[in-house]
């Protein structure tokens, strides 16, 4: 039972935690950026698996990897763009949309997967890389810095966000369209177009996501693959209150507690594997339950645009 | 106000009509069988499945359909057996209405590939007494006349490959991932825990379950867990397995045991051995028996010594003979009761 609190373990625990963020990461900042903007995308889970198979099937035909990314940033865009369409300039109720959008991605990416692969394989993903230098610092550099390309580019991601939304006019922009899109509008900001970039941007984010795991961290595609991850990634914006350094706190307490049971069920600790693998998401929720924290929500999150209507 | 209310009610009218009218003609068509089943020979042999994974799984139900598919190749190909499939059907009412559908379309067998679909087996197969039934894995035939119960004895294979895993790890640390601890997930894992301690009972075997059967990433995490951890030889039961293999693969010496299909192709240089199911003997009695008017109140279990479970050795993998000896030893064990293993 003390075993538990060896560096071995913790070490072990907090490697699995930084790996099984990566996803959410993407998606969560990807749908940050699309409801400050005010479009809240319920689709983020049919856009992973999209992302997810283009990039699976791209890399099982051609063995490059960065071409893989490529197909999942493109299949992103389209699906934001679909998105966008039906919830910016066709005004749809947004919930309903991505909901709609969701079940298109889950289906569409398992017919295409039935039709163009079939059974299961597994790809050659992206290989752990380990940084010089610190990279070599004992427990740290195995914890952070002994990781795949993708999971370095998610933790960048974070600080990239947080620059752009707080130091960028475009930030700025985006915020506008989502609190008040009537004063953006009235100041000469384009709203549907800053909620087509963001939502966009989202998707592309989404596809990332969708990516990390087929060619990245799982090596594979099978039909619907991210079993729900996109739900929790849209769960994790709100814990974070919208704020990319609020979401990486989200992302990794849901992940490293993921892991901590992992660990909790090797190592053979007497408690029923049901408990364990509910732990996270019982965190999760009494987490949320105590920082949520609804005032920094966008005022007009889940509102279309209209221009004389406020 | 009126007016539309009559609208509204006339095409509710009319839906209903709709909907029953496939169902009508199906009663006429069940009495007719009789008819069928005298010119056998000419007749198009009909079996349905319902599965709640895909076919192309690389487990439970991909078992199923390859076998189907082979039966249908030696019975003359489409002419002679007629083969239809409903997957991903995870969600049970979907799987209920999938098989009365097939039902009322007259096949002549349907199977329902999945424990969770019992009950609607149960509520269905009245309502067609000359279609046979059949569902597993389980036991239960519900004391109906047109219902087969199959099962797989999953903990013979799972002693086996634990008595294999057993003679081929160095670090003397086994893990073992499954998705919940029910059905033949947990027999093969109780079957593999037995047989490797029948080799060395110091060996370390621990367990994780992720809860889900679909959510491969977790699976991939926890396989990856085991391996830092220490292990150096890997199983698990169900779909998700593939995610593990993955993890193993990537690490480049970790050892897979496979269940349910052969896993080999997955990881040509890792996996040692594989479990596979084979329903083909079962299929084609429960073929022989419709036609000679018996349609259910059986239960077929696989076992090894029934040939409907086989451990197939991976030819790519260079496994010690002894090692080799050892698990064909106890493979014949099994097959004449001298090794009893407990479910």
């Amino acid at each position: 039972m003390e075993e538990i609190f060896s560096t071995v373990v913790i070490v072990g625990i907090l490697t699995s935690a930084i790996r099984l963020a990566t996803p959410y990461l993407f998606a969560s900042i990807g749908e940050t950026f699309s409801q400050l903007s005010g479009v809240l995308n319920l689709g983020v889970d049919g856009i992973m698996l999209m992302g997810a198979f283009a990039a699976f099937f791209v890399v099982l035909n051609t063995d490059n990897l960065w071409l893989g990314v490529l197909a999942a940033l493109i299949v992103g865009l389209l699906m934001g763009l679909l998105m966008s369409v039906i919830s910016v300039t066709l005004k749809a109720e947004q919930g309903i949309s991505g909901i709609g959008l969701y079940m298109f991605g889950l289906g569409l990416s398992s017919l295409l997967f039935k039709v163009t692969v079939g059974t299961v394989k597994t790809v050659e993903g992206f290989q752990p890389i380990k940084i010089p230098v610190l990279g070599d610092i004992p427990i740290i550099g195995e914890i952070f810095f002994n990781h795949n390309v993708m999971v370095y580019m998610a933790f960048l991601l974070v600080p990239l966000a947080w620059w752009v939304l707080e130091k960028t006019t475009w930030g700025l922009r985006i915020k506008a369209a989502g609190q008040n899109p009537a004063a953006a509008d009235s100041l000469g900001v384009n709203v549907n177009r800053v909620r087509y970039m963001s939502v966009c941007l989202g998707a592309m984010l989404a596809g990332l996501a969708g990516a990390s795991l087929s060619i990245a961290l799982v090596n594979l595609f099978q039909e619907n693959l991210t079993a729900g991850m996109g739900f929790i990634a849209v769960a994790l914006v709100y814990f974070g209150g919208w704020k990319p350094k609020g979401i990486l706190g989200g992302a990794l307490l849901f992940s490293t507690v993921s892991a901590f049971q992992l660990w909790v069920q090797v190592l053979g600790v007497n408690i029923p594997s049901d408990v364990a693998v509910m732990l996270p998401y019982l965190l999760t929720i009494v987490a949320l339950a105590f920082t949520m924290n609804r005032a920094q929500q966008p005022a007009s999150l889940n509102v279309p645009f209209q221009r004389g209507e406020s | 106000m009126k007016n539309r209310l009559v609208i509204v009610f006339v095409l509710i009218a009319l839906l209903a009509a709709a909907c029953s009218g496939p169902a009508a003609p199906a009663q006429p068509a069940a009495p007719a069988q009789p008819a069928a089943t005298q010119s056998v020979a000419a007749e198009k042999f009909r079996i349905a499945v319902v599965m709640p994974s895909a076919v192309t799984d690389m487990a439970f139900s991909q078992s199923m359909w390859s076998a189907l598919k082979a039966v249908q190749t030696k019975m003359g190909g489409e002419a002679a057996l007629e083969l239809k499939y409903s997957e991903g059907m995870f969600k049970v009412p979907d799987a209920a209405a999938a098989i009365r559908d097939y039902a009322s379309q007259g096949f002549d067998i349907v199977i329902a590939h999945g424990s969770q679909y019992g009950t609607s087996v149960q509520e269905i197969a009245p309502d067609f007494p000359d279609t046979t039934f059949a569902w597993g894995t389980d036991v239960n035939t519900f004391g109906l006349p047109n219902v087969y119960a199959y099962t797989a004895a999953a903990e013979e294979g799972g002693y086996v490959n634990g008595v294999l895993a057993a003679l081929l790890t160095k670090s003397k640390k086994i893990g073992v991932t499954g998705p919940v601890e029910v059905g033949d997930a947990k027999t093969y894992i109780d079957g593999f825990v037995q047989g490797v301690a029948a080799v060395d009972p110091n060996i370390n075997v621990s367990k994780t379950w992720t809860g889900s059967f679909s959510d491969v990433a977790l699976m991939t995490e926890a396989a990856k867990t085991h391996i830092a951890s220490g292990a150096d030889a890997l199983t698990g039961s169900s779909q998700s397995v593939v995610g593990s293999i993955g993890a193993a693969k990537d690490n480049g010496s970790v050892l897979w045991f496979g269940t349910q299909q052969d896993q080999a192709s997955l990881a040509p240089n890792l996996v040692v051995a594989s479990q596979q199911y084979d329903w083909r003997a079962m299929i084609e009695e429960m073929i022989k028996n419709h036609l000679s008017g018996k349609l259910g109140g059986d239960k077929f279990v696989l076992q090894l010594k029934n040939g409907g479970l086989q451990i197939i050795y991976n030819p790519g993998y260079s496994l010690p003979a002894d090692v080799k000896k050892a698990g064909d030893t106890a493979i014949e064990g099994i097959k004449s009761g001298s090794i009893t293993v407990n479910p």
